[in-house]
């Protein structure tokens, strides 16, 4: 019973992470019709930014997770200025290209950070552990769901009751007809993949701690983020949010269980949703 | 025709002379490399060239084969029982990823792909007490099939070109055979093929076997070239790899993915040697190559013969390029 709730809370913490993560990268493959495989070296090039700030410099953990978010962010806007708009039209070689640069990201993140792992301490104050209804949980896991829950209503928010949310979603249901109807097209692809790429270095730092640093954990991440996109349906915040809880409950669960079986246990949802409903639980069509 | 027929037969005796002409057995090993990536590229050319599917999960596929064998040598039973069951299961598997994977086309199919390679990945890492985690499997001998050892890198070479020019004429025959053409159909036009009757699902469902069976044939290969298969192999710098060689190379012709495959086999080595940031070599090359030189090595060189003939012979220059495209 109690390893049943520790792996739970462990299970919500990584949805948290899965959703911020995977909400940018939905909000991109909506908008953009692009899967940006980029999106798993941002949340690492994000970690390893924040690991060195904090480990480093001794940077403030929070300051440091802000400032990779920016630079994360800039670095986005910069693939998607340089390179990705140059490839208009051309999906195939988009993606192609957002999969070279994260063969780059990966070697020169190698180069910088070495290939030793980097743990990156809890911020102080959140250490140790509350206790509730006869149970301990680590406070710091508790403040990322907390973290989660917060950016997951605050982008509702910007996408449901803001002017730009409005015209993303115009965006989203169809590009052609908000450019005719005015909407600067081209700058939310600008301004959607700089808060996506945002999103998943922020999510990076505050993962550090629970994950901790190393190389190969932009394609860990990177498949999570597809499961959860393919099953929760692209462009739909919603179906990121449910996908997100979905496969941190698998993988934490599979791990624990059937540890040598952990990543084909992720893949049996994946399945059952592409046979039974291809466009994805929350997805109105197919990709 | 008939230069035509000549430059093949020129090449086939470059080729079945190479341990001869190459100065050591370490350059038979990377001809002998070359070709066994080239029958994988061609098997990513089936569909990412014939069937316009971009499969990022196929080093999984080739690893789902090489995996079998080694575990079935391992187990004590012969070369041959491996083979044909390393062939069986991976068509197996080809099914499953297939039934799963086109659910979707284009970008889906490139999403699931991408998906399914990483759990096969993740399975030959974690599943330790079948594939032996990342320390990997020994294959501790090569087969004699008919006699002819393996041991040297000749044989083997020889062996692999042999199975390479198997590899190739079914791929020609495939190409210019009906099935074929309805592939090339679907890519093109799958609604229309659709209102024609063809079975567009069943067609590509159908390519996606052969080019598992390529695949599966390419991965045997592999394994007794190295002796020695470890999750390295079906990482997706494996599967951006094969198909970096046929974009590279040109998607959607013969001889395209063999010149990739020479490409980035002959750049991996001489690269490997000098630095070690292979990866972020191969990630610029892509980069590079997907933003320049989209169409590929092998039309970009016939579009370029074409126009300079159609230069020398003093036809209008422009009529000929229009020709050309």
């Amino acid at each position: 019973m109690n390893l049943t709730l520790v792996l739970a809370v462990n299970s919500i913490t990584l949805g948290g992470l899965l959703f911020l993560l995977s909400s940018g990268f939905s909000l991109i493959f909506g908008l953009m019709r692009i899967p940006n495989l980029t999106h798993g070296s941002l949340f690492m090039l994000g970690a390893y930014i924040g690991a060195s700030l904090v480990v480093w410099y001794k940077l403030d953990f929070w300051l440091a997770a802000i400032v990779s978010a920016l630079l994360v962010a800039a670095f986005g806007g910069l693939i998607e200025r340089l390179l990705l708009r140059r490839l208009a039209g051309n999906s195939l070689a988009q993606v192609l290209v957002t999969l070279g640069i994260a063969f780059m990201i990966a070697d020169a993140c190698l180069m910088a950070f070495t290939g030793d792992p980097i743990t990156v301490p809890t911020p102080p104050g959140l250490v140790g552990a509350v206790r509730g209804f006869g149970l301990i949980f680590p406070i710091y896991r508790l403040v990322v769901i907390l973290i989660a829950v917060v950016i997951a209503v605050m982008l509702w928010l910007l996408l449901d009751r803001t002017r730009l949310g409005a015209m993303i979603r115009a965006g989203v249901d169809d590009p052609d007809m908000a450019r005719v109807v005015g909407i600067p097209v081209p700058w939310l692809f600008t301004i959607v993949f700089c808060l996506g790429a945002a999103l998943a270095g922020f999510a990076g730092v505050i993962g550090a701690p629970i994950l901790s640093v190393y190389p190969g954990l932009d394609f860990d991440m990177l498949p999570l983020a597809l499961v959860v996109v393919i099953l929760g349906g692209t462009g739909s915040l919603l179906g990121s949010l449910v996908g997100s809880f979905i496969i941190g409950f698998l993988y934490n669960y599979g791990q624990a269980l059937l540890p040598e079986l952990a990543y084909f246990v992720l893949f049996l949802p994946m399945v059952l949703v592409l046979l039974v409903r291809p466009q994805g639980l929350f997805g109105r069509q197919a990709p | 025709m008939t230069s035509r027929r000549i430059a093949l037969l020129v090449t086939l005796a470059v080729l079945a002379a190479a341990p001869y002409w190459l100065p050591g057995s370490y350059y038979v090993n990377i001809a002998t490399q070359i070709l066994i990536y080239a029958v994988f590229a061609l098997a990513m050319d089936v569909l990412l060239g014939y069937g316009g599917l971009v499969s990022l999960g196929h080093a999984g596929i080739f690893g789902v084969a090489a995996y079998v064998v080694a575990w079935f040598v391992a187990a004590g039973s012969g070369h041959l029982f491996a083979v044909v069951a390393a062939i069986v299961i991976t068509l197996l598997a080809t099914a499953v990823y297939a039934v799963v994977a086109l659910r979707a086309t284009g970008i889906g199919f490139l999403m699931i792909t991408l998906a399914l390679g990483q759990i096969l990945w993740g399975l030959a890492y974690r599943w330790i007490s079948v594939t032996n985690g990342d320390n990997g499997l020994n294959v501790a001998s090569r087969p004699a099939p008919f006699g002819f050892s393996l041991a040297s890198s000749t044989g083997l070479y020889y062996a692999t070109l042999v199975v390479f020019l198997l590899a190739l004429g079914a791929m020609a025959l495939f190409v210019a055979s009906p099935f074929g053409a309805s592939l090339r159909g679907t890519r093109d036009q799958p609604r229309r093929m659709n209102a024609l009757g063809y079975h567009v699902w069943m067609i590509r469902f159908c390519a996606c076997l052969f080019s598992g069976l390529l695949s599966a044939i390419a991965g045997i290969l592999f394994v007794y070239y190295n002796q020695f298969i470890s999750p390295q192999a079906l990482a997706l710098t494996a599967s951006a790899e094969v198909v970096l060689m046929v974009i590279s190379g040109g998607a959607g012709t013969l001889l395209g993915p063999i010149v990739g495959a020479a490409l980035v086999v002959i750049m991996k080595n001489v690269a490997s040697a000098y630095i070690a940031r292979w990866n972020f070599l191969l990630g610029a090359i892509f980069v590079l190559i997907v933003v320049f030189m989209p169409e590929g090595i092998v039309p970009g060189t016939v579009r370029l013969t074409r126009w300079l003939r159609g230069a020398v012979s003093g036809r209008p220059v422009a009529a000929v390029r229009e020709a050309g495209q």
